[in-house]
C-alpha cells in the first residue's frame, strides 16, 4: 500500500473537514433560519458540487487561481508559490467540492430543532450565538457529526478535482485515489488492490457511522 | 400616570386573514390581561407580537420605550425586551435538567448566585425535588411550572403566557389554574395570558381583550365583558350564560352560598373556593313560574321581575332582575301561558347543580 498517498489523503480529508466545520456551520445556520426570499438560489449554489463534473469545478478553480487572475497573484504573493498543483490548492478545491456534504446535513439538523425552543432561548435574553451554542448545537449534534463524517469520506474519495487542481506530485498532491489509478496504469494490480481495499473499508465504516447516527438524531446529547 | 404597554399592530398574510388590534396593558403592579377568543381569532399571534417573535406593522411601546415602530423601521428583538414567555407546550430544553432550564436566562450572573436563584425559584413553586430530572421525566403540570420558573428567573418586567394550561388534563389543570393566579399576584407583575377557555379567563383575568377574526371586539374588566358584552358578537364569543360575581357567605356540606345583590345562590362548592366567586348560570337552566307553587327540588328560588323579552326563533330569551341580572330561555308557548311581559313579577327556579361556581382569589 502506498502509505505516503494514504497519509496525504487522511491529512487532506481531516483538514477539509475542519475547514468545512468552520465554514459550514454559519452557512447552514443561515440556510436553516433565514427568511431571505432568494435563499433558494444560495441553496442551489451550495448544492452545485453534487451534480457538477469535478473537471468543471477544477477548470474554474484553475482559471480563478491561475497566475493571470488577481486571486492567483494575491495567493502567490502571500504563500510564495502558485495555488494550482500545491497542497493548499488541493485543500481549497476539496472544501468547495465537499461543501454540500457538510452544509446539507448541518442545515437539515438545525432546521429539525423545535422552533419554540429557539424562541424560548431568545425570550430568555440569549444572543443568537448563545442560542446556537447552548440549544441548537446540543440538539443537532448527530447531524453535525454526520456532516463531518460525510465530508471526510467524500474528500477521501475525490479523484477528478484532485487530478485537475493538484496534479500528481508524490507527497504533495498524490492522494490514495490517484495512487490506485497510477498503480493500475502501471499494471501493478497488487499495490492497487491494497490501496483500493483500504479506501473501500474506510468509506464503508464512515458511511456506517453516518447512517448509524441518523437513527440517534432524535436523542439529544444530554448535559449534566 | 402608570406606564402602559400599548400595542397597535397590523399583520397581513398573503391571501389569508388579517390581524389588526389595538389595546393597552397596565405596565406596573399586578394585573392579568386575558386575550380571549375562539381559535383562529389571532390571540396567540398578538401575544407573539408583544414578545417580539412576530414583526408586525404598527407600534408597540412599553412606557417611554419603543419596542416596535414599523414606520421608523424600529424593532427591539425579544432578548432585549426583558419579558418572560411561557409557551403552550412549555418548550423546556430537553437536554438540560430542570435546574439547568430554570437558570438558562441567568448567564450574566455568577455561578453560585445563579444556582441559588434557581433553587429558590424551584422551592417557591414546590419543585425542588425535581432539580436533577430531565423534562421528559416529569409530568405535564410540572413542566408548565418549570417553564414558569424559567421565565421568572431573570426577573422579567412583563409575563406572557400562551395557553399555559391547555396541554394539561382535567384535575391537574384546575389545580394549576388556582395556583397560577396566586403566584401571579405574589409576583406583583403585569401579565398577558392567552386562552380560549371561558372559566380560565374568568378565574385568571382582571381585564379581557375579546378577539374575533383578528379584530379586538371589546376591552373591559372581566365582570363587564361577561355582564355587558359590547355587542351580540362578543356575547356569542363569551357565551350566553349569566356570569355574576359576589362574596361567598357560607360553605357547608359541599354547597356554597354566594350573595348576588339581594339574592342568595346555592351551588356545589368547587375546590379552592375563596372569599369571592363568579356564578355562572345558563339561561336554559332557569325555570320560571308566576306564583309560589308546590315545593320543588330546585334549591334556588329567586323572586324577581321581567325586564325584557327577546325572541330567538322558537325560543324567547327573558331578561330578569332578581337582585342581579339573570336570563332565562323559554319557549314561546310558555311565555304566552305565563303572560310574561316587562314588569311582571316571577319566580326563577334553578337547581343547585346547574350552577357553576368559579373561585376568584
Amino acid at each position: 500500500m502506498d502509505w505516503q498517498a494514504v497519509r496525504l489523503s487522511l491529512e487532506l480529508a481531516g483538514l477539509t473537514t475542519l475547514l468545512l466545520l468552520a465554514l459550514g456551520l454559519p452557512i447552514a445556520h443561515w440556510l436553516a433560519f433565514s427568511r431571505f426570499r432568494l435563499k433558494f438560489l444560495v441553496e442551489a449554489v451550495v448544492a452545485l458540487p453534487i451534480v457538477l463534473p469535478p473537471t468543471v469545478l477544477g477548470f474554474y478553480l484553475l482559471l480563478a487561481a491561475g497566475p493571470r487572475s488577481p486571486l492567483g497573484r494575491l495567493w502567490e504573493r502571500v504563500l510564495g508559490h502558485p495555488l494550482p498543483f500545491s497542497f493548499e490548492g488541493l485543500l481549497l478545491a476539496s472544501v468547495l467540492y465537499s461543501l454540500p456534504f457538510a452544509v446539507q446535513p448541518f442545515a437539515a439538523a438545525f432546521a429539525s430543532v423545535d422552533r419554540s425552543l429557539i424562541e424560548a432561548s431568545e425570550c430568555l435574553g440569549a444572543s443568537r450565538l448563545s442560542t446556537f451554542l447552548r440549544v441548537i448545537l446540543p440538539l443537532s449534534w448527530a447531524g453535525v457529526l454526520a456532516g463531518m463524517v460525510l465530508s471526510f469520506a467524500h474528500t477521501l474519495g475525490e479523484f477528478g478535482v484532485v487530478l485537475m487542481v493538484g496534479g500528481n506530485l508524490p507527497g504533495v498532491t498524490r492522494t490514495a485515489s490517484i495512487a490506485v489509478y497510477d498503480e493500475v496504469q502501471a499494471m501493478n494490480y497488487e499495490a492497487a488492490g491494497r490501496t483500493a481495499l483500504f479506501l473501500l473499508v474506510a468509506s464503508f465504516l464512515l458511511l456506517a457511522v453516518t447512517y448509524g447516527l441518523r437513527s440517534r438524531q432524535k436523542r439529544p446529547w444530554t448535559l449534566s | 400616570m402608570d406606564p402602559v404597554l400599548s400595542c397597535d399592530v397590523l399583520l397581513r398574510y398573503v391571501g389569508g386573514p388579517q390581524i389588526s388590534a389595538a389595546f393597552e396593558v397596565p405596565a406596573s403592579g399586578f394585573s392579568v390581561t386575558v386575550l380571549f377568543g375562539p381559535s383562529g381569532s389571532g390571540k396567540t399571534t398578538l401575544l407573539r407580537c408583544l414578545a417580539g417573535l412576530e414583526r408586525p406593522e404598527g407600534s408597540i411601546r412599553w412606557g417611554a420605550e419603543v419596542w416596535l415602530d414599523s414606520a421608523q423601521a424600529l424593532f427591539v428583538p425579544p432578548r432585549r425586551r426583558q419579558l418572560g414567555f411561557v409557551a403552550q407546550d412549555s418548550a423546556l430544553f430537553p437536554h438540560l435538567n430542570v435546574l439547568g432550564n430554570v437558570v438558562y436566562g441567568l448567564q450574566r450572573m455568577a455561578r453560585v448566585e445563579r444556582q441559588e436563584r434557581g433553587l429558590e425559584l424551584l422551592a417557591w413553586l414546590g419543585l425542588q425535588e425535581l432539580a436533577d430530572r430531565l423534562p421528559a421525566e416529569i409530568s405535564g403540570g410540572q413542566r408548565q411550572r418549570v417553564a414558569l420558573a424559567r421565565a421568572l428567573a431573570p426577573r422579567p418586567r412583563l409575563l406572557l403566557l400562551d395557553e399555559p394550561l391547555s396541554a394539561l388534563d382535567g384535575p391537574a389543570r384546575l389545580r394549576l389554574r388556582q395556583d397560577l393566579r396566586r403566584t401571579l399576584r405574589e409576583l406583583a407583575l403585569p401579565s398577558v395570558l392567552v386562552t380560549h377557555d371561558r372559566s380560565e379567563a374568568i378565574q385568571l383575568g382582571d381585564r379581557i381583550v375579546v378577539l374575533d377574526g383578528g379584530q379586538v371586539k371589546q376591552v373591559d374588566s372581566v365582570r363587564r365583558v361577561f355582564d355587558r358584552p359590547a355587542d351580540p358578537e362578543v356575547a356569542r364569543i363569551v357565551g350566553m350564560e349569566t356570569v355574576a360575581a359576589g362574596p361567598v357567605v357560607e360553605v357547608a356540606g359541599g354547597l356554597a352560598t354566594v350573595a348576588l345583590g339581594s339574592a342568595r345562590i346555592l351551588a356545589p362548592a368547587p375546590e379552592g373556593l375563596g372569599a369571592e366567586a363568579f356564578v355562572c348560570i345558563r339561561a336554559e337552566d332557569v325555570i320560571l313560574e308566576r306564583e309560589e307553587g308546590a315545593p320543588t327540588t330546585a334549591r334556588n328560588r329567586l323572586a324577581g321581575r321581567v325586564i325584557a323579552l327577546h325572541p330567538e326563533g322558537a325560543m324567547i330569551r327573558v331578561g330578569l332582575d332578581c337582585g342581579f341580572p339573570l336570563e332565562s330561555l323559554i319557549t314561546r308557548r310558555a311565555c304566552q301561558e305565563l303572560a310574561l311581559a316587562p314588569g311582571v313579577a316571577i319566580i326563577a327556579l334553578i337547581k343547585a347543580n346547574a350552577i357553576h361556581l368559579i373561585p376568584r382569589g
